[in-house]
């Protein structure tokens, strides 16, 4: 091996390793399941291995792994891009807030009951709730709300508009909420007395 | 600049482009601007970015160690020379 290849293949392995926690954290919650995650990762490095030089920028050696790791799991979820978007959701999960529910202004000065319901979360709770959420919504709030992309990077790397983009991830946070909502219920962390919620 | 005067239901139709960094100019400001008179919205742009900082932390794992030495593996695979190309030595 050449020098210059020499130094290919150590930045690259450098790189990889580098971002093998997101990638691991990203595919586990994209296939819900960890060895799946693993060969996902395994899949999502071969591949970029051998499109290396359509990498033109290192710097953008993030963005550019986790666009094949998405691809990837697109590609094996058979994941159609185009898709139209699913049936409307019932009005009660189409603009669901935590906030909302517990938020009573009337209580406010002897409570916080939204600081105490974030305080007693726990990862495996927002785990739970995330994976709950169906793959067309789930795939764009891990993008907007685990890495923090912006919604052009999400059109981009999911190939929609990105209109389409917003309304997802507006869709995906509601149905998300309601999962950790009732989540929280299961495991008794909502905060108490609440008067407004029937569920 | 001039920062328009925005209501309650206007502010929270914005907050998560507001949040997200997506909103710009008078829009941005007129949400910032917003939230700096209202308690109420104020409180639920609090939660919104705490929970949005909660999801963050899902973004990185522990990665099981003999998970890393597979990767390592498997790239000491891919770069080694007889994978690229002959033997030029």
């Amino acid at each position: 091996m050449d020098a210059n290849a020499s130094d290919l293949a150590g930045w690259f392995e450098r790189s990889v390793l580098g971002v093998l926690p997101d990638l691991v954290a990203t595919a586990k919650r994209l296939t819900r399941n960890a060895a799946d995650a693993e060969d996902l990762v395994a899949e999502a490095v071969a591949k970029a291995w051998i499109a290396i030089a359509t990498l033109k920028d290192r710097e953008r050696f993030r963005g550019w792994i986790f666009r094949i790791l998405t691809n990837e799991y697109l590609v094996q979820r058979r994941y159609r891009l185009s898709s139209p978007e699913p049936e409307p959701l019932p009005d009660d999960m189409i603009d669901f807030s935590i906030f909302e529910r517990l938020h009573q202004p009337f209580l406010l000065w002897w409570s916080n009951p939204e600081k105490e319901f974030l305080d007693k979360l726990l990862r495996e709770d927002l785990e739970r709730a995330i994976d709950s959420v169906p793959e067309m919504f789930r795939v764009v709030v891990i993008f907007a709300d685990v890495h923090g992309l912006s919604y052009q990077e999400i059109a981009d790397t999911i190939g929609v508009p990105i209109g389409t983009v917003r309304s997802r991830l507006a869709r995906g946070r509601s149905l998300l909420q309601k999962a950790l909502w009732e989540h929280a219920r299961d495991a008794g962390v909502r905060p108490q007395p609440r008067n407004r919620d029937a569920t | 600049m001039n920062t328009q005067t925005i209501g309650c239901e206007e502010a929270l139709r914005l907050l998560a482009e507001y949040l997200d960094g997506e909103l710009h100019g008078s829009e941005h400001t007129s949400v910032e601007h917003h939230l700096k008179m209202c308690r109420s919205c104020f409180s639920r742009s609090e939660f919104e970015q705490r929970l949005k900082t909660e999801l963050s932390h899902l973004g990185r794992v522990d990665v099981r160690p003999g998970f890393e030495q597979q990767i390592r593996q498997l790239i000491t695979q891919f770069t080694a020379p007889t994978s690229k190309a002959p033997h030029d030595a």
